[in-house]
């Protein structure tokens, strides 16, 4: 018997119309546990390099992590991974939800989907029962509007639903999948909407076993209600009115301008008031108690979920006000638009209207107001109409498109992708590496264990660094010796970016929300979930013995497998460099000795690329085998592995 | 059905207790607050492992006795415990707007019913139906109370008039089952037969 896993996969061929349950290698779950990991082995075994994105042989997985389906609270995301058109490489994106639970209820860890439709189709799963239906009916359809639909036709009002809206149908680049009150975004909705798949519906009524129950059941309580009691955990600014924190250190605009004394109490007032009133309630995700998003009836718009940042990036890249935002977003969710990426795209044709790179040829009748701008472009963009079809592409391959300058606007993406509107000032260490090096394209996909800020007051610092259960003892040391406006050593540096995104590589294989770990630890410290405690539950979930080192050396292989797809890829050195403009004051001579020490660290060689020791030593063998036949990694032993990359991981 | 009426107080097995004159009956009951439910269905993970056989080695809502019925874009999240059974649906239905928001009757509803999914076996078919976590030693609260701290149910103990219901032995509920589906003269007239046969055979 499998635990906590189901042990088969879901392979669906949209060309042929095939379906086929497929039973899984146990031994891949002790090497990757699941998730990203193992969808990272599938993706490393079935698209070669050459597969373009848009390709029928291109994959796009979704995989429910290890512990979804398990009474481990919090454990509700499931991975979405692919190639993107827009990076042209490796896309993963995760939603929370209720959608990964159903699917391993009906009896899968993964749908893996190859192929494209001949036509607009959704899939439906009902434990064994699987189909290929039409879905031209729904064509155009908003994406929480199309599960409502395919609820009612299937008589299934508990099936779970993710689906494309308009912006996926039509390939735009920023488009996401939806699912009840999550979202993936990162380039996989794209992808979904180039295999002609509108949707898949999803309803299971079988067991999920676990290994050892009673012990399981021990732990699993107590940790729901220290995820309720915690307020560092789950997302407490969504709760806050106060939002001087964004306002004022967000970028405004194409990530252009910080506005001071933009916030007072009185528009804090102001919003709050509107936030009140268009608030349905606060929703949480399956087996979580953390209620992080919430449910908008905004008049005229149809309801919609709003979670995180995205309360603020429509208006704040508009310089517009809140109400807008609500008002927007009840149109862009139905669309199925990033509320990360879309905004800077659309204030990125702004500024070039206003340079007169596009002109009233480009943008007929274009409005004065930066709402109405706004509505007029977010129209053209889902329907690919006029200039539209061009920003559709993302900021990237838009400004290369239009031309006639317009590529000095591109100032805020990297590796292809629009990074977070965060313009600073002094250049940070470790947030330098994790830019340059995450394979995750967003910061806050990478971010978030050790804090971000010092604590000035030393006894504060130690009472601090006294109850950091979450951190091995080398952090707590180099928290102790920080003091403000000082940088890290470059070795604490790399230190601190490899552990935030280890703890992102254990969050998005097992399926815990990154909220209840990954990201909140640089917030205050006290993670419901750390690299201490997560084994325990683990373990005792899937039978798989596992202790902290165990589980640190998993994250390390499914983090050079990830990085090997991009490698593959042709990802290198050059590519990781951080926008420009990130920071005022930049250190070249830093930077590179950053690099340099990080790739050491990792056990890659100067390019970038993990040596042949470092792969062999994680099992991937079959990687450095690749690498060796296609050149990417000669035999000669260029530059050797660190040593002390073997002693990488606990303390 | 046996009850419980102290929390932490075990009756003894088997007991036959006779009650006399007017007497108060204990009802176990859970409100629910649907304004407080944040759609976790955390009650229904806990409710399917503590009745999965053996305990908490699965989980699956659909063997929940409790269900969140949530309908999204009506803002509706209802936590609803399965009742009773009944072989027919209902032949009409209401649809009620409460402060302005549309709830179909059904979400109310904890019967398993042919008419939905709800409240059904996966495997047999076989009506689930709540017990209030009946359990040797008794639970301080059902489970999905435990599982939710944000008091969206909320579980009582209330008294109401009525005579307590006796404490009966399991050959008295056999008993009455079979007179039931028999008739009580059919199984005196058994029971007669069988001791004659018997005291015959002797």
């Amino acid at each position: 018997m499998r635990y906590a896993e189901t042990g088969f996969n879901l392979e669906i061929d949209l060309s042929r119309g095939s379906v086929e349950r497929v039973a899984t290698d146990p031994n891949l779950t002790r090497l990757y546990l699941g998730g990203q990991g193992t969808a990272g082995k599938i993706l490393w075994d079935r698209v070669p390099p050459d597969i373009e994105p848009f390709s029928p042989e291109n994959l796009l997985v979704f995989s429910a992590g290890l512990l979804l389906g398990t009474p481990v609270p919090g454990a509700n995301r499931t991975a979405v991974d692919t190639f993107s058109p827009q990076t042209d490489r490796y896309s993963h994106s995760l939603f929370g939800g209720f959608f990964g639970a159903e699917l391993k209820y009906a009896g899968y860890d993964k749908i893996i989907i190859r192929g494209k439709a001949s036509g607009l189709v959704y899939i439906w799963i009902h434990n064994d029962r699987v189909e290929i239906r039409h879905a031209t009916h729904l064509q155009g359809k908003g994406a929480l509007e199309t599960a409502a639909l395919i609820k009612e036709e299937l008589g299934q009002t508990e099936a779970q639903v993710a689906a494309i809206g308009l912006a996926g149908e039509n390939r735009v680049y920023m488009a996401t999948i939806e699912h009840a009150n999550s979202s993936a975004s990162r380039g996989v909705g794209v992808i979904m909407g180039d295999k002609r798949l509108k949707a898949i519906a999803v309803r299971g009524t079988r067991d999920i076993n676990v290994a050892h129950p009673a012990e399981l059941y021990n732990i699993c309580p107590p940790m729901y209600q220290e995820i309720y009691d915690n307020p560092q955990c789950g997302d407490p600014m969504a709760h806050e009115d106060d939002e001087e924190f964004h306002v004022d250190n967000f970028a405004w605009g194409h990530a252009r301008k910080r506005v001071k004394g933009f916030w007072s109490k009185e528009r804090e007032e102001k919003w709050k008031a509107i936030t009140e009133s268009v608030r349905l309630r606060w929703t949480g995700c399956y087996n979580c108690p953390k209620d992080c998003h919430q449910a908008i009836k905004y008049p005229g718009r149809h309801p919609y979920f709003q979670k995180c940042y995205s309360k603020l990036t429509y208006a704040m890249a508009a310089f517009e006000e809140l109400e807008f935002n609500y008002n927007i977003l009840g149109l862009t969710q139905e669309y199925g638009l990033d509320g990360f990426s879309t905004p800077q795209v659309l204030a990125f044709a702004v500024e070039l209207y206003e340079a007169g790179i596009l002109t009233d040829s480009d943008l007929p009748d274009f409005p004065s107001d930066g709402a109405g701008r706004f509505f007029y472009l977010v129209e053209r963009i889902v329907r690919r109409e006029g200039i539209g079809d061009v920003l559709a592409n993302g900021v990237y391959h838009a400004a290369r498109q239009i031309g006639n300058g317009a590529e000095e606007y591109d100032h805020n993406t990297m590796k292809k992708f629009e990074q977070v509107p965060l313009k600073l000032g002094m250049i940070n260490y470790p947030y330098f590496l994790m830019y340059a090096t995450g394979e995750k394209m967003n910061i806050t996909q990478i971010e978030g264990s050790y804090p971000q800020v010092p604590i000035a007051d030393r006894k504060e610092r130690e009472k601090f660094v006294k109850g950091w259960d979450a951190a091995p003892e080398r952090f707590k040391k180099w928290f102790m010796e920080w003091e403000p406006r000082t940088h890290p050593t470059v070795e604490a540096a790399v230190n601190i970016c490899d552990w935030n995104e280890t703890m992102h590589y254990i969050d998005d294989a097992i399926g815990t929300c990154a909220f209840l770990s990954s990201f909140r630890g640089q917030f205050g410290g006290r993670t419901p979930y750390h690299i201490y405690n997560l084994p325990v539950f683990i373990s005792h979930a899937s039978g798989i013995d596992l202790d902290s080192d165990g589980l640190w050396e998993i994250a390390r292989r499914n983090r050079n497998l990830i990085r090997a797809l991009n490698i593959r890829r042709g990802l290198r050195r050059e590519d990781e460099k951080p926008p420009e403009d990130h920071w005022k004051k930049r250190d070249p001579e830093m930077e590179t000795r950053l690099l340099d020490a990080y790739y050491e660290f990792k056990g890659w060689n100067k390019d970038g690329i993990p040596t042949k020791e470092t792969l062999d030593a994680l099992g991937l063998d079959f990687v450095s085998e690749d690498f060796l036949e296609r050149g990417i990694l000669t035999t000669r032993k260029a530059r050797p592995a660190n040593e002390a990359s073997a002693g990488e991981g606990q303390d | 059905m046996r009850l419980r009426r102290v929390k932490g107080r075990t009756e003894e097995k088997g007991a036959v207790t006779v009650t006399n004159g007017p007497q108060k009956r204990a009802v176990k009951g859970i409100k629910v607050d649907v304004d407080k439910c944040i759609g976790c269905r955390a009650c229904e993970v806990a409710c399917s492992a503590f009745h999965a056989s053996p305990k908490y080695s699965s989980t699956n809502p659909a063997r929940s006795r409790i269900r969140v019925v949530i309908d999204e874009l009506n803002d509706a999240y209802v936590p609803v415990r399965a009742t009773d059974f009944t072989s027919a649906e209902c032949t009409g239905r209401h649809a009620y707007t409460i402060t302005g928001k549309q709830y179909r009757e059904c979400i109310f509803c904890g019967v398993s019913c042919p008419a939905r999914d709800l409240f059904r076996e996966p495997d047999s078919g076989l009506p689930l139906k709540c017990d209030m976590c009946e359990n040797d030693p008794p639970l301080e609260e059902p489970m999905c109370v435990q599982a939710c701290p944000h008091d969206a149910l909320i579980y009582e103990e209330r008294e109401e008039a009525g005579d307590a219901a006796e404490v009966r032995d399991e050959l008295e509920i056999g008993l009455e089952a079979l007179s039931k589906k028999h008739g009580r003269q059919k199984v005196i007239d058994a029971l007669a037969r069988m001791s004659k046969s018997k005291r015959g055979a002797s």
